[in-house]
C-alpha cells in the first residue's frame, strides 16, 4: 500500500505543483494576486473534456485547445481587469485582487450556466494505459503528469533565469517604471506572462481531468486555493518553491489518509505548511525579503 | 377545455340519473353512500426558490391524486396550495393561513423537515392533522399527536439494504465510507454504522471525504488493502458516482451499499459500467411490476409529460392515506380525522404496503435495489 499512496500523492503534488506555477508568475513574480488562475485552470478542464468527448480527437489536440482558449481568457483578464487599475494614481494594489476576484466569480458562474453543476466525465482511452510493476499499477497518466510538471518547471527555472525576456520580466517585477525607462515594453511583457500563466493552468487542468476522469465546475476554487497556500509555502515566486510545495502538499495529504484519518486530511496538511511559516517565514525556497521589492 | 368537458359529461350523467331514476330509488342509493363528503386540505409546498422542483413534483402527484379522487365523488376535495419558498417563517405563516383563514380539515407538507419543525407544531396546538411527505428527519412526528409522515426516513431505508446485501454476499468485513461536511451523508453514515455493529460486522476502516473532492484514490487505495467484503458508502450521487468509477479503476470490485442519495439514475450516468452492483434502498421504483405502479407512472407521465419521482409518488399517497381516512370517519371532522389517519393499517399505494405505528411514523418495506446492466433492477 506505501508504494501505491506514494503513486496517488506524487500525482496528486505534480498537479498542484503545476497550479502553483501559474500562480507563482504571475502573484510571485509580478506581484499581482490572481484570483481568477483557478477558474481559468478550470475552463481548461472543460475545454479539453470537450474536445476529447465530443469530437473524439487525440490528446494533443486536447492540450492545444485548451492551451489556446486558456491563454485567450488570460489576455482577456490581462486587458480589461489588470491593465485599466495598473499605475492609476490612488490604485490600491488590492484593487486588482478585488477585479480578479470579480472575473473568478464571473467565470464559475459562466461555467455553471454551459456546463452545468454536476461532474462531467473526461474519458480518454489513455487514461486506461497501466503497467503492473511489482503489485502495485502504474499509470501512464501519472508518469505524464509528473513529466510534464517537471518540464514546466526546468522551462520557467531557465526562462526566468537565462533569457533575456526572462530577465526583462524580473526587471519589470523589481520596478515597473524604471523597467519601462529602461526599454522594457512593461505593458507587453505583464501581458506575456498573465497569458503564459493561464495556458498553464489549461494545460493543469486537462492533466486533472485525465488523472481522476471527473471535473466540475468547482475544481478551480478548492485546487486554486491550494495553489495560493504553496506558493506562498514554497517562497514567493520561486519556481523549485512552487513543485517542492506542490509535491509536499499532495505527500502529506495522501499519507494523512493512509496512516491517519481522512477527516483530518486537509487540517493537517495545512497545520504542516504553518508550522514551517513559523519556522522559515519566508518559504521554503523564498530569498529576498519583501522591502527589496517595493 | 378536456376537463371541462369531463365536468359536462359528469352532470349530463347526474342530470339523467335524476330524470331517469324514480325518486324511491334515489334515496335507496343515498342512503349507505350518503351525501360525498366535502372538505378543504391545505397543502404547503416549495413552489418557488432554489427546492421548487420538489414542490413540483409534489404538487403535480397531489393534484393528480384529487383529480381521481374528486372523479369517484365520494369524497370531493377542495385543495388550497400554500408556498413556503423553502424557508421556515413562510411555511408558518402558510400553516396559520391555512388553519385560522382558510379553516382546512388538514394539512399536506411542508416540504422540508425544518418547516415541518415549526409548521408541525403550529397544527398540532390547533388540532389540524398535517402530513409531511418528504420529511426525513429524526423526530418530526414526536412533535404530537397530530403530526404524521409518509416519508420513509434513512434509518429505516438503510437496514433494508444493508441486510439484504449482507444475506446474499456473506459480508463479515466492511469499509465504511462517507461524505463528513453534508448533514444528510452524515446520518446516513450513523446508521450504516449502527446497523454494520448490529450485525456484528467488523468494520476495518471508516474513511470520510469533502463535497466537490475530485480525488478518492487515498481512501480508496487505503480501503482497497484491506480487502473488505462491501464498502457502505453514504454519498449523494454527485460524489457517489465518481467514488464507485475510482474505486472501479482501481481494481475495488466488492459490492457498495448506498444511502438514499445514491437513488438516483445519475449515479449511472456519471459512473457508466463501474455502477454495476451499487445496492440501495428506497421507498419508490418506477420500474415495479405492479398494476398501481404502471398505471400512475403512465397518468402521471402523460398529464405532466414526465416520469414521477419519489416526492411526486409520496404526494399521490399521502393524498390518499388522507381520504381514504376521511372516508373512514364519515366527516370533514379534525379529530375525527386523525383518529382514523391514526388507525391507517396496510393501505396499498404505490410505495407499496404502508401502515402508520404507534408514533404515527412509517412501517413500510422498501424496494431494494441493485444496477445491473446499467440500470436499476429488483434486487433479491
Amino acid at each position: 500500500m506505501f508504494l501505491e499512496q506514494m503513486i496517488n500523492g506524487i500525482t496528486l503534488g505534480s498537479i498542484y505543483a503545476i497550479v502553483a506555477l501559474g500562480y507563482t508568475l504571475v502573484f510571485g513574480v509580478l506581484d499581482i494576486i490572481n484570483m481568477a488562475h483557478g477558474e481559468i485552470f478550470m475552463f481548461g478542464a472543460f475545454v479539453g473534456m470537450l474536445i476529447v468527448s465530443k469530437t473524439g480527437a487525440p490528446l494533443p489536440v486536447a492540450f492545444l485547445g485548451a492551451i489556446a482558449v486558456t491563454a485567450a481568457m488570460g489576455l482577456l483578464l490581462e486587458r480589461f481587469a489588470l491593465r485599466p487599475l495598473r499605475g492609476r494614481p490612488g490604485a490600491s494594489h488590492l484593487a486588482s485582487l478585488i477585479s480578479t476576484i470579480g472575473v473568478s466569480i464571473l467565470l464559475e458562474n459562466v461555467a455553471h450556466k454551459i456546463f452545468g453543476a454536476g461532474n462531467h466525465i473526461f474519458e480518454t482511452t489513455f487514461a486506461d494505459i497501466g503497467f503492473r510493476v511489482g503489485p502495485v499499477t502504474i499509470y501512464l497518466v501519472q508518469v505524464v503528469i509528473l513529466l510534464i510538471s517537471l518540464l514546466l518547471m526546468a522551462g520557467l527555472a531557465l526562462w526566468l533565469g537565462r533569457t533575456r525576456s526572462g530577465k526583462a520580466l524580473r526587471a519589470t517585477a523589481e520596478n515597473l517604471e524604471t523597467a519601462g525607462l529602461l526599454g522594457v515594453d512593461t505593458n507587453r511583457m505583464i501581458t506575456a506572462t498573465v497569458v503564459i500563466a493561464s495556458a498553464m493552468g489549461g494545460i493543469a487542468g486537462v492533466l486533472v481531468g485525465m488523472a481522476f476522469n471527473y471535473i466540475n465546475n468547482q475544481i478551480g476554487l478548492s485546487m486554486g486555493l491550494k495553489g495560493l497556500a504553496i506558493i506562498i509555502f514554497g517562497g514567493m515566486g520561486s519556481v523549485y518553491g512552487a513543485m517542492a510545495g506542490g509535491l509536499i502538499l499532495g505527500l502529506s495529504e495522501t499519507f494523512v489518509v493512509a496512516y491517519g484519518s481522512s477527516g483530518y486530511r486537509d487540517a493537517i496538511a495545512f497545520i504542516a505548511i504553518i508550522v514551517i511559516l513559523l519556522i522559515k517565514p519566508q518559504g521554503l525556497f523564498g530569498q529576498a525579503p519583501a522591502e527589496a521589492r517595493r | 377545455m378536456k376537463r371541462n368537458g369531463r365536468v359536462f359529461a359528469i352532470v349530463a350523467c347526474a342530470l339523467f340519473a335524476f330524470v331517469f331514476m324514480g325518486a324511491e330509488k334515489a334515496k335507496k342509493a343515498a342512503k349507505p353512500k350518503g351525501e360525498p363528503i366535502r372538505a378543504k386540505i391545505g397543502v404547503i409546498s416549495i413552489i418557488t426558490g432554489a427546492g421548487a422542483g420538489y414542490g413540483e413534483a409534489i404538487t403535480n402527484g397531489i393534484k393528480l391524486a384529487r383529480d381521481e379522487v374528486n372523479a369517484k365523488g365520494d369524497v370531493l376535495i377542495d385543495l388550497k396550495i400554500e408556498d413556503s419558498s423553502g424557508k421556515q417563517e413562510q411555511a408558518l405563516a402558510a400553516a396559520q393561513k391555512l388553519i385560522n383563514s382558510e379553516k382546512v380539515v388538514a394539512i399536506i407538507g411542508p416540504t422540508l423537515s425544518n418547516e415541518m419543525m415549526v409548521a408541525g407544531p403550529e397544527a398540532n396546538a390547533s388540532g389540524v392533522p398535517i402530513m409531511g411527505t418528504s420529511t426525513t428527519a429524526k423526530g418530526i412526528t414526536q412533535i404530537g399527536k397530530f403530526v404524521f409522515r409518509n416519508s420513509l426516513p434513512e434509518s429505516q431505508a438503510i437496514p433494508a439494504s444493508i441486510g439484504k446485501a449482507v444475506k446474499k454476499y456473506n459480508i463479515r468485513k466492511v469499509a465504511l465510507l462517507y461524505g463528513n461536511d453534508d448533514v444528510f451523508t452524515k446520518s446516513g453514515f450513523d446508521t450504516m454504522k449502527e446497523v454494520a455493529e448490529k450485525l456484528k460486522l467488523k468494520i476495518l476502516a471508516i474513511e470520510e471525504f469533502q463535497k466537490g473532492q475530485a480525488d478518492y484514490k487515498a481512501q480508496l487505495t487505503k480501503i482497497a488493502s484491506l480487502k473488505p467484503d462491501a464498502v457502505f458508502c453514504s454519498a449523494l450521487y454527485n460524489e457517489g458516482g465518481v467514488i464507485l468509477a475510482q474505486a472501479r479503476k482501481m481494481g475495488l470490485k466488492v459490492p457498495f451499499v448506498g444511502g438514499n442519495g445514491f437513488n438516483s439514475p445519475k449515479v449511472i450516468e456519471i459512473a457508466k459500467g463501474a455502477a454495476e452492483g451499487l445496492i440501495v434502498a428506497t421507498p419508490w421504483f418506477a420500474d415495479k411490476n405492479d398494476p398501481k405502479v404502471k398505471a400512475f407512472v403512465a397518468k402521471y407521465e402523460k398529464a405532466y409529460g414526465k416520469k414521477p419521482d419519489q416526492f411526486a409518488a409520496q404526494a399521490y399517497d399521502a393524498f390518499y392515506i388522507m381520504t381514504n381516512a376521511l372516508k373512514a370517519a364519515g366527516t370533514a371532522d379534525r379529530a375525527k380525522l386523525r383518529d382514523a389517519l391514526a388507525a391507517t393499517r396496510n393501505f396499498h399505494g404505490v410505495l407499496g404496503k404502508f401502515s402508520f405505528d404507534a408514533e404515527r411514523d412509517v412501517v413500510m418495506t422498501p424496494n431494494v435495489l441493485i444496477v445491473k446492466g446499467g440500470k436499476f433492477t429488483i434486487f433479491n
